[in-house]
């Protein structure tokens, strides 16, 4: 009976880790496997063949110790005689004196004074005496940030402003965010037309993809481009009026949500095209200034970051046309664009930036060389190669082309190149740095982006075969997915850069104990945000398939809205740490770096 | 090498690359979807009320919860006659200078699909309710209420449509409830959401990975003893969302089946005949019309008989079942 339980549980093991991973054909074959093992007639045998095998076991068991013991009582009888015939032949007197020293000093002990002696300790300085004042440490004290050379005052005056309003519309977003899955676990909490469902959930993704994610990026570019190609800083007007351009189209795009006007239901082009023409202008003047500086740089290489970076601002333009303009979007041709055109816009802009950023930032942090120049490129042109055609994958067993949809899964395997290139490549270079974690309070954000970056890819290659797509399409497993990888790897990046960067730019540093509430809030909140949300997605496609009434599994779900507005709570109370850490940064009272002030004494004193 | 050295080398060879791939993964194949798919003969245009509705379906971004495409996969059987096509799709159009084209195929099924709504579920004063407040008609729902396609009047005009939402959903509501146009047109355009047949010769889609390819996840404990003819579940995807699942109905809208004559007589005939034609005997008391709910949604004499005989036999009805012969029987009278 144990073993068929056994073989029960260790079965929907199997079947559920298969579920997960998605592979067609070994799914079959292990099924297989499992209807065997649990066969009556296969388990009665395997029984029948296990007792006898048991009882030779036992009786072998019996058999040795019985043997065993006999050895011992014959050695043990030897030993006694020894001692008889000793003390037969010994001296009555000789033999008490012995036995008394025996006993002395077998009964000896120490008085604990042999060293110190008797007399109390002379304590003058408290030394002693003072166990109030032993530091118990709950925080392990990290490093400083380094000392870098100053940067151009007006430039990281700007990248600090691109920061702070990303920083703003990640709180603002994320808020949305919370407010949305609240909404799943109690429909009736408002009933204001501009806060209902429908309206929010677009403005809660486009928040925080075109105001966070991208400003974020967009910021932390301009010190990558001019840092790597060594050129000096002139005019910033135009990189401001891309900075008041791209916060404008976020703003108006959110009023314009909330107000019920939106593009038609494209996911991530719901803002109107006059709105997102904003973001287009932004993200022009950005690739202009970009590529003036790149071609002033004094290397003569063009830096890895470079090519990441200015690809997706290039790249980016092109998807947003493809997206907006209107040649091709009647009838299935406006699916056939949106799949591309969202897909692009996660994988070329916020990735490839992304990449770029950490192509720069990770060596920089190490203070090692990027581990492989040939990886990065092989990454890069394989990541072209095989994204591009990736999009509709969103769409599989709809009425797309069957070669089309073809084409997307097989570019989704194909994705595990540059993800394994760039995975190995960060890996590499942390390689014999990896004791530098526990004392430093940005890599721990870096090794999650990575290994998000890893998992989270690979996940959406396993996502895309249509086989796994039958169970996870249409349910809230894409929603998990999007925040492993929007949130895993492009925010815990971006944070680690955050950190990274800012105290170069202003001499302050956040408290470390916040920057590790942050970094666990955000880490802790998102695993219990995805998990649940996994499982009860995973749940909810097979009661689909076995035709369960649909309201059912929409109730079945409950519990796991329930933990993904925790997950969703953690999450959004670390962004308010972070939010403050940037704030003590920058205007705020952070740790100072005590050099500069002394040197802004002195240079006020002269 | 060299290209990594020249700036405009390198971006241009990029660029080529990924217009290349966007050639011929999105842009030549939007075309070609655009311009070689022909709408169906049988459909229709939306009418100007419709295109309204649609517009409102837009903008309360109902396409977050709910799709509208019948995948070719045997799962999605329930939400359709056949797998979607091309064709289905080639109706929408670009409705202005400000807005793209609205296929509203959606990423997310947290709600039911859409695409043949107006066969399941065309009832008028259901949707009306439903809108209102999901609550007081789905009980375990957690789609939105639009109360702001609502107003209150203090007594309802002639022309007015006033909606009969329960008592416990109407708390604090002084006077009756009266669709505004923005509701009576998304009603609309939910309505005219039907599937419409392939032309005679044209092959239709298989829906793909039938039924016995299921895994079997009894581990999980997530099957039934026979899916299939489990009458409460088939009761509940097809009848419940009007005659509840205590089977009391709502007053003033949906009658009740507790206790009900035509339920519970010994000879099944006029239920199996409501359940196929349709009924609009009660139209005057303040019901709503019974849609042929057997025909819309392709109901099979077995399922009919499980769906009748959880009827019969629940809620304190206490009727004899009745078998799939007799089923068989009276839907060959009726001619169905």
């Amino acid at each position: 009976m144990k073993s068929r339980l056994n073989a029960r549980s260790w079965r929907s093991a199997v079947v559920f880790l298969l579920l997960l991973l998605a592979s067609s054909s070994a799914m079959a074959q292990k099924q297989d496997a499992g209807d065997v093992i649990s066969n009556p007639g296969v388990i009665i045998t395997i029984v029948l063949i296990l007792i006898p095998l048991l009882i030779a076991v036992y009786l072998v068991t019996v058999k040795v110790r019985a043997l065993v013991a006999k050895i011992k009582i014959r050695e043990a009888s030897a030993q006694k005689n020894a001692v008889l015939e000793e003390l037969k032949s010994a001296d009555a007197d000789q033999l008490s004196a012995i036995l008394a020293q025996r006993e002395k000093a077998v009964s000896y002990k120490l008085s604990n004074h042999e060293l110190a002696g008797t007399l109390p300790p002379e304590d003058k300085k408290g030394l002693i005496n003072q166990p109030n004042q032993v530091n118990i440490r709950f925080v392990p004290a990290k490093k400083r940030s380094a000392k870098r050379p100053q940067v151009n005052p007006a430039l990281a005056k700007m990248i600090i402003w691109y920061l702070g309003a990303a920083t703003l519309w990640l709180v603002l977003g994320t808020s949305i965010g919370e407010y949305l899955g609240i909404k799943f676990v109690s429909p009736d909490v408002d009933h204001v037309s501009w806060l209902s469902f429908g309206r929010l959930r677009p403005v809660h993704t486009n928040m925080v993809f075109w105001g966070w994610s991208s400003l974020a990026m967009i910021g932390l570019g301009y010190y990558v481009v001019y840092t790597v190609s060594n050129t000096a800083v002139k005019s910033l007007s135009w990189a401001w009026a891309s900075f008041w351009l791209i916060n404008a189209s976020v703003f108006f795009g959110t009023i314009s949500l909330m107000a019920g006007v939106n593009n038609g239901g494209g996911e991530y082009r719901e803002y109107i095209w006059p709105i997102m023409l904003l973001f287009g202008i932004g993200l022009a003047i950005t690739l202009g200034n970009y590529l003036t500086i790149i071609a002033k740089r004094k290397p003569k290489e063009i830096y890895v970051s470079n090519w990441y970076i200015v690809s997706a601002a290039i790249f980016t333009i092109v998807i947003s046309l493809v997206g907006y303009l209107p040649f091709w979007q009647n009838g299935l041709g406006e699916t056939i664009a949106q799949g591309y055109y969202m897909h692009q816009g996660v994988g070329m802009w916020f990735m490839l930036f992304v990449l770029g950023l950490v192509y720069y930032f990770l060596p920089q942090q190490l203070n090692t060389p990027i581990y492989s120049y040939s990886l990065g490129i092989l990454a890069f042109w394989s990541q072209i190669l095989f994204y591009t055609v990736i999009g509709t994958h969103h769409f599989i067993f709809s009425a797309i082309p069957w070669w089309l949809q073809t084409t997307a899964i097989v570019g989704s395997m194909g994705m595990l190149i540059p993800v394994a290139a760039g995975t190995t490549n960060f890996l590499m270079t942390m390689r014999g740095n990896f004791h530098k974690l526990g004392t430093s309070y940005t890599l721990p954000f870096y090794l999650v982006g990575i290994v998000f970056y890893f998992t989270g890819s690979f996940q959406g290659t396993a996502e895309a075969f249509r086989t796994a797509n039958l169970y996870w399409h249409f349910t809230d497993f894409t929603v998990a997915h999007s925040h492993l990888t929007m949130y895993g790897i492009i925010a815990f990046f971006l944070w680690a850069f955050v950190y990274t960067l800012v105290p170069r730019l202003t001499g302050k540093e956040p408290l470390h104990a916040l920057v590790g509430a942050h970094f666990w809030m955000a880490l802790i909140g998102m695993m219990f945000y995805t998990v649940p949300l996994m499982i009860g997605s995973t749940i909810r496609g097979v009661e689909w398939m076995e035709g369960k009434p649909f309201i059912d599994t929409v109730a079945n779900m409950a519990p796991y809205w329930v933990w993904r507005a925790i997950g969703g709570s953690l999450m959004w109370g670390s962004h308010l740490v972070f939010a403050y850490n940037l704030y003590s940064m920058t205007r705020g009272g952070g740790i100072a770096n005590q050099q500069a002030l002394v040197f802004e004494q002195l240079k006020k004193e002269d | 090498m060299e290209i990594y050295n020249n700036h405009k080398r390198l971006y241009i060879a990029a660029l080529l690359l990924f217009l290349a791939l966007t050639l011929y993964a999105a842009l030549i194949p939007a075309y070609k979807a655009q311009n070689d798919n022909a709408p169906l003969p049988n459909s229709k245009p939306l009418s100007e009320q419709e295109a309204l509705g649609k517009a409102v379906f837009v903008k309360e971004g109902c396409v977050a919860c709910h799709t509208q495409q019948v995948r070719n996969v045997e799962m999605d059987k329930f939400w359709g006659e056949r797998p979607s096509v091309a064709s289905d799709y080639a109706r929408n159009k670009r409705p202005d200078i400000w807005r793209n084209t609205a296929n509203l195929m959606g990423s997310e099924r947290t709600g039911p699909d859409l695409t043949n709504i107006g066969k399941r579920q065309p009832g008028k004063e259901w949707h009306l309710i439903h809108l209102f407040q999901p609550r007081s008609v789905v009980a375990q729902s957690i789609m939105p209420a639009y109360p702001w396609l609502f107003e209150i009047k203090e007594r309802a005009a002639a022309a007015d449509v006033t909606v009969q939402v329960p008592e416990e959903y109407r708390k604090n509501i002084k006077g009756d409830i009266v669709a505004t146009e923005d509701a009576l047109n998304l009603v609309a355009y939910l309505q005219s959401l039907k599937q419409v047949s392939l032309p005679d010769g044209r092959p239709v889609p298989k829906f793909l990975y039938p039924k016995q390819s299921t895994p079997d996840l009894k581990g999980m404990g997530t099957q039934t003893e026979d899916a299939g003819l489990d009458g409460a579940s088939l009761y509940a995807a097809n009848c419940q969302a009007c005659h509840q699942q205590n089977g009391e109905g709502l007053p003033g809208a949906f009658p009740a089946l507790k206790g009900s004559s035509i339920v519970t007589d010994a000879d099944p005939k006029a239920l199996i005949t409501v359940i196929m034609k349709g009924y609009n005997g009660r139209v005057k008391e303040g019901f709503a019309e019974m849609p042929p709910i057997g025909v819309n949604n392709n109901l099979k004499p077995e399922e009919i008989t499980a769906i009748i005989n959880h009827e019969r036999t629940s809620w304190g009805n206490n009727a004899s079942k009745v078998t799939v012969d007799e089923v068989k029987a009276v839907l060959a009278e009726i001619g169905k």
